[in-house]
């Protein structure tokens, strides 16, 4: 990165912060620090939603798992419209004639105080943990970018995003966003047109298509019922479904987002607008990331993407097994690129026989590099044993900073680490509402003026943002970033969902029932993802269904319940 | 206070109620299932 690459960095995030302030100077009461003022249109929350969820680990890291896996995550997403039409037909028209300030309230009217603090605290725990994660994100960017320690970034960027957050209110989170994902979607835009441009001559989009097909990166749907295999479309539709209905429907961060609407209409139709972009959004994102590796076929990459490790651990060794690894990883590199080009060759020659043999040499030639890049990261492992590797990660930032022009990479670092303050700045903002109206308005102190909870709610927000900063220091990523979030998301999920279900639906169930039918829920998907190596998506529907039927035979067990139930339509 | 139902209107020129909204926002998923399948067999 040169001045004008720095400049835009630190210009447009100087930029932020001082709008977020600006947006939310002069007293607000409670009302209009969590829910904004009311007058959110239909736009503004769907890029709102699309903002919050599409944070800078989206943009780091999803590139990342198309370059290793290929186009296959994507059918994590098919169940989202689904649970989207779901949420906009039963979930907004309850949470708005309630008027709640959280998702957790409704649970308060619908059961009792118990099983709100439940849902409550089930949220406080994994969105606090995964804003962890989030944080993380953007500092292997900036460590990676500017040589800086992993730890320091991660505490300067975090504290950067707790100013922000705490100054900031629900409308300027969601004004903030609006901006922020126009920046982020020109960003991607042109990194796909470098991209494009920066392939070889002669070689087609088809050719391109073709050669990331040959290396199996086209994958992007399989229909196998294999409960084994991490992405299918079943996984996808059924577990992709739950972990969206939970996350856009009961995850205080989105919930907030569209409750900030001016009427029912617009937060349906914010959420409609999400229901139709999510899918190819996230397979650009892949896309994106697959023509990354055509790409690096072509052009010799980083036998290990995270330079800054591997530059650590070549200047501490001694025997020179780094540099051979090095060495071999370019022969093999080499070799495999001369029997693609004679693949292409062999494809525009129209010679289907030399076409197949060369593609098969060039598998063959790829599996030696695979080898080699395996051997490095093991060796890298085996020095740093502490530390786990995700090389991935490291892919897009990688071919950000080797391939575009100066000026276009300030662009990309500032539209990644906007995505990261204005998702995070969501996170916090809900992660402080609830505790403040799910647990300290309602157990701790009742009855205090609104100057006291907004200051409380401020206090609450910063809290959550330094224990993010603890747990993103003390992480130790087994998973690509994305995955990790997810994984997370997944193993709480479920069961939160299943308490909303109990809730809208199973009008007999009492609040006694759907609380230790939760419980119990939650034990059980500890002890399975304890045991077993499903798919993680599996999680959402395991802890749904067992929540729900554990509260239906439990509430056949227990006295009826005397509380009302609000219908989810009338 | 009345929960507004899938029969009130949507406000837009075209689909006016709920149900088509869904309805588009479902054909527009079957057709991304479809072209993705169709790009897995083109390049397998």
């Amino acid at each position: 990165m040169n001045a004008l690459d720095y400049s835009i960095l630190f210009g447009s995030m100087i930029a932020i912060a001082a709008y977020a302030i600006w947006s939310t100077r002069g007293s607000r009461d409670l009302s209009g620090y969590l829910k904004g003022s009311g007058q959110t249109r239909w736009f503004t929350i769907g890029l709102s939603v699309m903002a919050t969820q599409a944070s800078a680990i989206t943009f780091l890291s999803t590139p990342g798992q198309g370059y290793e896996d290929g186009l296959g995550f994507v059918q994590n997403y098919f169940g989202a419209p689904l649970a989207l039409i779901l949420i906009s037909a039963v979930f907004v028209p309850l949470y708005r004639r309630l008027k709640v300030y959280t998702a957790y309230e409704y649970l308060g009217h619908r059961f009792d105080p118990k099983t709100r603090l439940l849902g409550a605290g089930l949220f406080l725990v994994q969105r606090g943990l995964g804003a962890g994660i989030t944080i993380y994100a953007p500092a292997i960017v900036l460590s990676t970018v500017m040589g800086w320690r992993l730890d320091a970034t991660i505490v300067c960027s975090g504290l950067l995003v707790v100013a922000y957050t705490v100054a900031g209110g629900c409308d300027a989170v969601s004004l903030t966003q609006k901006y922020q994902i126009g920046v982020i979607f020109a960003g991607m835009v042109a990194a796909f047109f470098v991209l494009l441009s920066r392939l070889p001559a002669g070689l087609t989009a088809t050719d391109a298509l073709a050669v990331a097909g040959g290396f199996h990166k086209l994958q992007a749907v399989d229909f196998s019922p294999s409960m084994d295999r991490r992405y299918t479309v079943w996984s996808g539709v059924l577990g992709g479904m739950f972990l969206a209905l939970s996350y856009f429907g009961t995850d205080q961060s989105q919930v907030q987002r569209y409750l900030s609407g001016s009427s029912v209409r617009e937060s349906r139709l914010g959420l409609m607008f999400n229901a139709v972009f999510k899918i190819p959004m996230q397979f650009f994102i892949l896309l994106l990331g697959v023509l990354i590796f055509v790409f690096y076929q072509f052009e010799r990459p980083p036998v290990y993407f995270n330079r800054a490790a591997w530059s650590a651990q070549v200047a501490r060794a001694t025997d020179g097994r780094l540099q051979a690894l090095d060495a071999a990883f370019s022969e093999s590199h080499a070799a495999e690129r001369a029997q693609l080009e004679a693949w292409v060759k062999a494809r525009h020659a129209g010679d289907l026989r030399g076409e197949a043999a060369a593609r098969e040499a060039a598998a063959v030639a790829h599996r030696r590099v695979d080898l080699v890049r395996a051997q490095t990261r093991a060796a890298l492992d085996a020095a740093s044993p502490g530390t786990k590797a995700n090389d991935s990660d490291y892919v897009f930032i990688t071919f950000i900073l080797d391939q575009l022009p100066h000026g276009l990479i300030g662009l990309l670092v500032t539209a990644f680490f906007a995505a990261a303050l204005s998702s995070k700045a969501g996170e916090l903002n809900a992660l402080g509402s609830t505790t403040t109206v799910d647990i300290y308005r309602h157990v701790v102190r009742t009855g205090a003026s609104d100057a006291h909870y907004v200051v409380a709610s401020k206090v609450f927000t910063a809290l959550w943002g330094f224990v993010a900063i603890g747990f993103a220091l003390f992480a130790n990523l087994a998973e690509n970033l994305i995955q990790a979030v997810n994984i997370l998301g997944s193993i709480f999920y479920g069961v939160v969902l299943g308490l909303f279900l109990v809730a809208f639906f199973l009008r007999r169930v009492g609040g006694t029932a759907a609380f230790w039918a939760a419980i119990a829920a939650q034990a059980l998907v500890f002890a399975l993802y304890a045991t077993l190596s499903i798919s993680y998506l599996w999680y959402n529907l395991i802890g749904c269904a067992a929540c729900m039927a554990l509260a239906v035979a439990l509430q056949a067990v227990l006295p009826p319940s005397g509380r009302g139930s609000p219908a989810p339509a009338a | 206070m009345r929960v507004p139902s899938d029969d009130d209107s949507t406000g837009l020129p075209w689909p006016r109620s709920w149900r088509g909204v869904y309805g588009v926002v479902l054909g527009v998923f079957l057709a991304w299932v479809v072209l993705l399948s169709l790009l897995t067999r083109l390049f397998p």
